[in-house]
């Protein structure tokens, strides 16, 4: 008897996945985990997961990716965002993680200022913690 | 002499303004009137990169709004990461829905209309001045000065707003040529020194500078020169201990001083350019 196969995202994607992709425009499925990204971050070698790997939470539905810090040590260079080879901002899916974990609760260690600090500082620094 | 609106973000009145003395005194020799646009207000630095983001460019197009008011048709930044706010702002709106939205917003102001450019000093100093010159203005030469060109990440990311090819920029470069030093491409000047980071975070932007630093070093340079006052602080202030003593300079400082500012102390005051 012959079968039907059926490929499609639906019955892998969780409601977690649509989110994360409805607030960073990104799709994460695009996402081929060739980890050129994670080798190109200047930030990767302090982060508790590579950002291939968050991106890889975020395909399996895991919420686990809000409670990383990889998010917050993430600086927004867009390095990432213009070497993927298909074409998928992970800045944007960053983003998405910090904005979901603020907006439910979840805040990453407090930033306290521990000496005078440059308004663009300050302003920069403050507004990645506004949801 | 041309009339050129100027929106100079919050820095420029405040630890870069060696930066913005030296470039107010080289636009002016170049035929520039700057005419700083009246009550601007912060463009809120770091731009967001959600899709829920209307919020966040309130800021910019009230800026915008007020160069409208001008009656100019561009706005010139010196700060990298008010480039790159204003810029994407300017572009947000073209879609007439999110206007009309901001516009709802904005309601004491007068509607946006859009059609505002937002240039960068450096582009200012390729597509309009040009290298050639910009040269023939020079009057006290780098002499042969090994500068190392730093620019981080807002000026060449995203793509679409990259004031250069964000591969392999140049203009920097071109800028230090025709000022009569010899600049020096590092690699890591396209890398993010960590920005807004560092309140929160100084191990890891100690840990970028360093890096950074090194490799300007490594790369034979005597001075490293930036755009954004954030790299500037960081690239400053935020060096390991054992990291190589480079100056690190405002492009507009080295830019006023070329062009013969007479008064050093404003473009050089003690303890501001480490
Ligand atoms: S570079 Fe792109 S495709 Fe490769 S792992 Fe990163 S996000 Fe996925
Ligand atoms: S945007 Fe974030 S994840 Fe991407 S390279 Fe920069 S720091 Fe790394
Ligand atoms: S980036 Fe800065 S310097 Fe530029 S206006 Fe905004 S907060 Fe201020
Ligand atoms: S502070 Fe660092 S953030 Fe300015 S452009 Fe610079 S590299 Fe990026």
């Amino acid at each position: 008897m012959a079968s039907e196969l059926n490929l499609s995202r639906d019955h892998l994607e969780a409601p977690f996945s649509r989110r994360v992709e409805e607030l960073s425009g990104e799709n994460p499925y695009a996402c081929y985990q060739c980890g050129k990204c994670s080798a190109g971050c200047p930030f990767a070698d302090h982060m508790d997961a590579l950002p291939n790997q968050v991106l890889r939470l975020v395909q399996l539905g895991d919420e686990a990716a809000l409670r990383l810090s990889a998010p917050w040590v993430c600086a927004s260079c867009l390095a990432c965002a213009v070497r993927c080879p298909k074409g998928v901002d992970i800045a944007k899916t960053m983003e998405a993680l910090r904005l979901l974990s603020l907006r439910r609760g979840i805040t990453p260690a407090p930033v306290v200022p521990d000496r005078p600090y440059p308004q663009i500082a300050l302003v920069g620094a403050y507004r990645k913690l506004t949801p | 002499m041309k009339k050129l609106a100027y929106f100079p973000g919050c820095a420029m009145k405040d630890q870069a303004r060696p930066d913005e003395a030296g470039t107010l005194h080289a636009l002016a020799a170049l035929g520039y009137e700057v005419a700083e646009i009246p009550r601007w207000n912060c463009c809120g630095t770091v731009h967001s990169l959600a899709k829920d983001d209307l919020m966040r460019h309130v800021g910019p197009v009230r800026n915008l709004i007020r160069v409208q008011g001008m009656g100019e048709k561009r706005v010139l930044t010196l700060c990298a990461m008010c480039y790159g706010t204003l810029k994407r702002s300017a572009q947000f709106v073209r879609e007439e829905e999110r206007l009309a939205r901001i516009n709802a917003f904005l309601d004491t102001e007068e509607d946006f209309r859009g059609g505002i450019e937002v240039v960068h000093l450096l582009t200012l100093l390729r597509d309009e001045v040009g290298y050639e010159k910009l040269a023939s203005r020079v009057k006290r030469t780098l002499n042969g000065l090994k500068v190392a060109t730093y620019y981080g990440c807002v000026l060449l990311r995203p793509r679409e707003f990259a004031v250069d090819d964000p591969d392999r920029p140049e203009v920097m470069e071109r800028v230090v040529e025709a000022l009569g030093g010899a600049p020096v491409p590092f690699p890591e000047r396209m890398e993010c020194c960590g920005a807004y980071l560092t309140v929160g975070r100084s191990d890891i932007v100690t840990d970028r500078v360093g890096r950074i630093l090194r490799s300007a070093r490594g790369s034979g340079a005597d001075l490293v020169v930036t755009t954004c006052p954030l790299c500037q602080f960081n690239l400053a202030e935020r060096r390991p201990p054992v990291a190589p003593t480079l100056p690190v300079l405002y492009l507009g400082q080295v830019l006023g001083w070329a062009f013969g500012a007479d008064e050093p102390a404003n473009l050089f005051p003690l303890g501001g350019a480490r």
